[in-house]
């Protein structure tokens, strides 16, 4: 109790005579740039998610070929999840006496969960968000199936046995989805009609789906709750089976920014453990004198502990509520930026503003501390008595303990863990022996310049070991930057190559191979920039290395859905860029006619099989017996046409099948598509721009979270800055006046600092640039995988950088004492 | 005049290790000190005055050799005990005043009163600040303060507790004469007024020869004692 009521009077009057400052400054900006961090990434996590639901038009949903139950619809509504009902099937639709095949989805009031419909006043019109659904008696056909029947709003449709009028032409949907199985046109109906067209009989192919959404836990909840109560051949599908696209699009995010996190984090920890230092070299008179006047050594830990703990939860607080107002500053800057409002902040943030300021105080001011306890009394009498030194174990061992568990905290991935630790624990090696050298080589130097130089870089060499602290702190904080930088070059590089703006924007399917070369001219000649043509033929497997499909049991859903549906498989030469053999090898003409196939990881991983092993195909009553030559992994994000399964040329030839393609068309050219579908009537056109945009979206916004977290970052580095130059504060403070006194004038004395700094930063950006070059290539390429490119930059900005930020930083701080007159300083004032 | 011993030590001796092999700073020290007595140590610069009296106050522990304050053995008690012992029967005046910077002229003087247990601490500490003519400086910080006035709330913090012994290590060291002499001066007053008994070690052979006895050290030994100044009017 009475260290208590020491601790808080004495910290009242610390943060007052600025005692306490830097330590709580620095614990603050650690919190703030980390919770700033967490409430955008959360708040832009949630979005990305929330974007993702819209793909599947639910939170998830229940997919089954039979009606499903409404006792699913009724327990989520009991849990309080929305709910919606969507129904499809293929039928023929006419207007007068044109006619086509058409996908037809009959939704529940409440369709979408998520997303929207979009809808427009005329065929592959500008589409706009649809209210609601299309009334009883209405029906919102697609731009493909109003050409080729020839319909526009107004007409009449007829469905089987009832006939719809045309309110609006659907745009686009959330949930039309990446697969084919529903590429033919498409137009959307309320359910409640469904029952008049008498369209669903007895063996009708009809796909079924439930669709659920509501908050997150309910949801989770209730997911555990129907793969318990699901019943055989119902299919449930979340945000993380959504397209491939845009999963990898949010895995790389998710990852990048856990990586920008970790670099805020270990910068924080850095000025922490320097202000903590200052702040024990600061105490260690009031604690030999408060041993002197009788307090027990556990007395003063106590004390300081006390403090220390206060500090934390004033850091965790203040540090909170500036991350919480600094990512609100900044949502409101990018706000014109997002396509939609982000969510607002969760509050789970200040929980980790509060673990992370005590994980960073226990590993980095805790072990000094114990340290401070362990000041002699003799000091009072000799100042030059300080602590015995401090056991190695628990020197480090705290700190190292608090560096895992912070950085395990924040990637939760062994592997990136692993990686992340090991390259930090060399590059500090690294940096810690190439600065001896540099401070060593600049000692040398000093001969040969003038006496303000020769005055701050003696001090280089003189403080040699503060000097390697601070050039390996700013080092670090400099190549964090820097990499930082690298790597989202790379990143956008990769982004942008991987989407570019003419990416491939429609997919056409069906194309008949007597219509393939006269389609193919179509195209071309109005300019559309086509991707490969590729055949494509309706397949089943049947057997694996002879075995039946039915006997065999596989490692996941996936594998049950690859073997037992009806697929897509094809034939081709050549091996497109976009795909990357990872075993076995792709064929040579030699091997053209001979049963080989190549897979997709995805089909391998799903079905448990590899190269050697045999598969059999049932192609319309033809039976063929290949052996898997190859495995590729597809970058599925470059929206040619890809298979999962590739047969050798010469096999399948004689089967009948279609082609397939994908082309890019400038957004106004929806004139020619009309008259593309007039032209080539069973020719299905799969709008992908939408899809495309989506991806777009949450690039952009991961691409806006990344900006955040490096300007946190960046604060972070100048912490670290302040607090190394706060460290030697004192010592410059006498030593200023010492010079002073002995007749150099304030600008030698501050030329002297100048150069001094200037040094530091220049030998600091040094090592961080070759540390930032060789972290940047192993990021690049093992951890984001994607390619590396050298950057001279990264050089010029780190020797610019260093120099400039150090000097300008350690001018800024070390001003005051330079100008305080030396009178004040060596009375001790 | 026989009165009761309140510090003893026996064959005091302390070594340290140097680059030159051992060093013996004080070197088979014995005295008793009487209650209310007034003793200066006096010597050149690294005679060993400074190391003498951290081992006497139990700041430090001997090579060989024995300390007792009050009758209790400070070599037989760990660095808490002695830091209790410390609390309840020592108090001290430093040559560079050695207040806590962070905390004002009353909550310096309140420290070793709170560090104690008394729970009149403030009550107390107004009243020593108030001896020492500071009363309406309580709420200054040190560096708020002069020299002078940094050393007079140091006494007032050194009598607070009423110490059974009072060690002074320069206490006019860092200040100038007409300050010193004032310090000096407000020093002796308080000790005859608490019946402390004062052990310092100073240069100053004017403030030497105000105490009772005058201890001279040389090499790290006690050579001889001065005669005792019989116009010292301390009272006792």
């Amino acid at each position: 109790m009475r260290a208590l009521r020491l601790a808080l009077r004495s910290l009242g009057r610390e943060w007052r005579s600025g005692e306490l400052g830097v330590l709580l400054l620095a614990l603050t900006i650690a919190v703030a740039a980390l919770t700033g961090v967490g409430f955008l990434v959360g708040r832009i996590g949630e979005a990305v998610e929330l974007q993702a639901s819209e793909v599947l038009a639910a939170d998830i949903r229940l997919g089954s070929p039979q009606p499903i139950s409404q006792v699913y619809l009724d327990e989520a509504e009991r849990r309080g999840l929305r709910t919606a009902r969507s129904t499809a099937l293929l039928s023929v639709v006419f207007h007068g006496d044109e006619s086509q095949l058409t996908n037809i989805r009959a939704v529940t009031e409440g369709y979408p969960l998520r997303g929207t419909l979009r809808i427009a006043d005329e065929p592959f019109g500008e589409g706009r968000p649809a209210q609601g659904i299309p009334g009883p008696g209405e029906v919102w056909p697609d731009s493909k199936l109003l050409a080729s029947v020839g319909g526009s709003v107004g007409s009449e449709l007829s469905i089987g046995s009832a006939t719809f009028r045309v309110t609006r032409v659907l745009i686009s949907r959330p949930d039309q989805g990446g697969t084919f199985a529903d590429l033919a046109p498409s137009l959307i109906m309320n359910a409640a009609d469904l029952p008049a067209t008498q369209l669903i009989q007895p063996g009708s192919r009809v796909s079924y789906a439930a669709l659920f959404a509501g908050d997150r836990d309910v949801i989770d909840d209730f997911k555990l709750w129907l793969v318990a109560h699901k019943q055989r051949g119902e299919r449930l599908r979340d945000i993380r089976e959504t397209s491939p696209q845009i999963n990898n699009a949010i895995e790389r995010a998710g990852r990048f920014l856990s990586l920008a996190s970790l670099v805020a984090v270990l910068l924080c920890s850095i000025a922490v453990a320097m202000s903590a230092r200052r702040y024990v070299q600061r105490h260690l008179d009031a604690v030999a004198l408060m041993k002197t006047l009788g307090a027990t050594r556990a007395f003063t830990l106590s004390v300081s502990l006390l403090q220390l703990l206060a500090i934390a939860v004033l850091a965790a607080i203040a540090g909170s509520a500036v991350g919480f107002v600094a990512q609100e500053w900044l949502v409101h800057t990018i706000r014109g930026l997002l396509a939609v409002e982000l969510p607002p902040a969760s509050l789970a943030p200040i929980g980790i503003g509060f673990v992370t300021a005590i994980a960073v105080l226990a590993g980095f001011a805790v072990p000094p501390l114990l340290q401070l306890a362990r000041v002699p009394t003799i000091r009072v009498l000799r100042r030059d008595v300080g602590p015995p030194p401090p056991l190695v174990l628990l020197a480090f061992g705290p700190a190292v303990a608090a560096v895992v568990f912070l950085i395990y905290w924040v990637v939760r991935d062994w592997l990136l863990f692993a990686g992340f630790t090991l390259g930090l624990a060399g590059f500090v090696l690294l940096l810690t022996l190439a600065g001896a050298l540099l401070v060593r080589i600049a000692s040398g130097l000093r001969g040969s310049v003038g006496v303000a130089w020769r005055y701050g870089v003696a001090n280089l060499s003189r403080r040699r070991a503060e000097s390697l602290v601070q050039i390996v702190a700013f080092g670090i904080g400099l190549m964090v930057l820097l990499l930082l930088g690298v790597v989202r070059e790379d990143l956008d590089a990769d982004w942008r190559a991987s989407l570019p703006e003419d990416a491939p924007n429609y997919f056409f399917v069906n194309i008949p191979p007597a219509e393939r070369d006269e389609f193919v001219s179509f195209l071309e000649e109005r300019g559309a920039r086509l991707s490969r043509v590729l055949p494509m033929i309706r397949g089943r497997m049947t057997h694996i290395n002879g075995r039946p499909i039915d006997s065999l049991v596989f490692r996941d859903e996936d594998g049950d859905r690859f073997a037992g549906r009806e697929q897509n498989l094809t034939w081709a030469a050549e091996l497109g860029d976009d795909n990357r053999v990872v075993a076995g090898r792709w064929w040579t003409k030699e091997d053209f006619g001979k049963p080989l196939v190549s897979l997709a990881t995805e089909y391998r991983d799903s079905l448990g099989v590899d190269v050697g092993d045999r598969l059999t195909f049932d192609v319309a009553g033809e039976t063929f017996e290949v052996t898997i030559a190859g495995i590729r992994d597809i970058k599925w994000d470059s929206f040619q046409p890809n298979f999962f399964v590739v047969f050798a040329p010469g096999v399948l030839e004689g089967t009948a099948g279609t082609y397939m393609t994908s082309a890019y068309f400038r957004p106004s050219e929806g004139r020619v598509l009309a008259e593309l579908a007039r032209r080539f009537p069973s020719v299905s056109i799969f709008d992908i721009e939408d899809l495309l945009s989506q991806v777009r979206t949450v690039i952009d916004r991961a691409s806006i979270a990344v900006q955040s977290v490096f300007i946190f970052t960046l604060f972070a580095g100048l912490t670290v800055l302040l607090a190394a130059v706060q460290a030697s504060r004192d010592e410059r403070r006498f030593e200023s006046a010492m010079l002073r006194t002995l007749g150099a004038s304030r600008r030698t004395v501050l030329q002297g600092v100048l150069a001094e700094f200037t040094a530091l930063g220049l030998l600091s950006g040094m090592l961080a640039a070759l540390g930032a070059t060789i972290a940047g290539y192993f990021v690049a390429t093992r951890v984001l995988e994607l390619r590396y490119g050298f950057d001279v930059g990264v050089w010029i900005a780190g020797l610019l950088g260093g120099a400039l930020l150090v000097a300008t930083s350690g001018w800024i701080a070390t001003r005051s004492v330079v100008r305080q007159p030396p009178i004040l300083t060596l009375r001790g004032g | 005049m026989s009165r009761e011993v309140v510090l003893k030590a026996e064959n005091l001796t302390k070594q340290v290790s140097s680059p030159e092999g051992p060093l013996t700073i004080v070197r088979d020290v014995s005295l008793d000190i009487a209650a209310g007595d007034s003793v200066a140590i006096v010597g050149a610069s690294g005679a060993g005055k400074s190391t003498l009296l951290a081992l006497l106050a139990g700041l430090d522990l001997p090579t060989s050799g024995r300390v007792w304050i009050a009758g209790t053995d400070l070599t037989r008690l760990d660095e808490d005990g002695r830091a209790r012992l410390r609390a309840q029967r020592v108090g001290f005046v430093f040559q560079s005043f050695h207040l806590i910077p962070a905390l004002t002229a009353l909550e310096n003087v309140m420290l070793p009163l709170e560090l104690a247990g008394r729970t009149d601490a403030r009550r107390a500490a107004l009243a020593a600040l108030d001896r020492v003519g500071l009363s309406a400086r309580t709420g200054h910080y040190p560096r708020q303060l002069s020299g002078g006035e940094q050393q007079r709330v140091a006494l007032a913090r050194a009598f607070v507790t009423q110490p059974a012994v009072l060690f002074a290590d320069e206490p006019t060291g860092n200040l100038d004469t007409v300050t010193g002499e004032r310090i000096c001066q407000l020093l002796f007053e308080l000790n005859a007024g608490s019946h402390t008994t004062l052990v310092l070690v100073t240069h100053d052979r004017e403030l030497a020869s105000r105490c009772r006895r005058v201890l001279h050290m040389e090499a790290g030994r006690l050579v001889h004692e001065l005669p005792v100044r019989t116009r010292v009017s301390s009272g006792s």
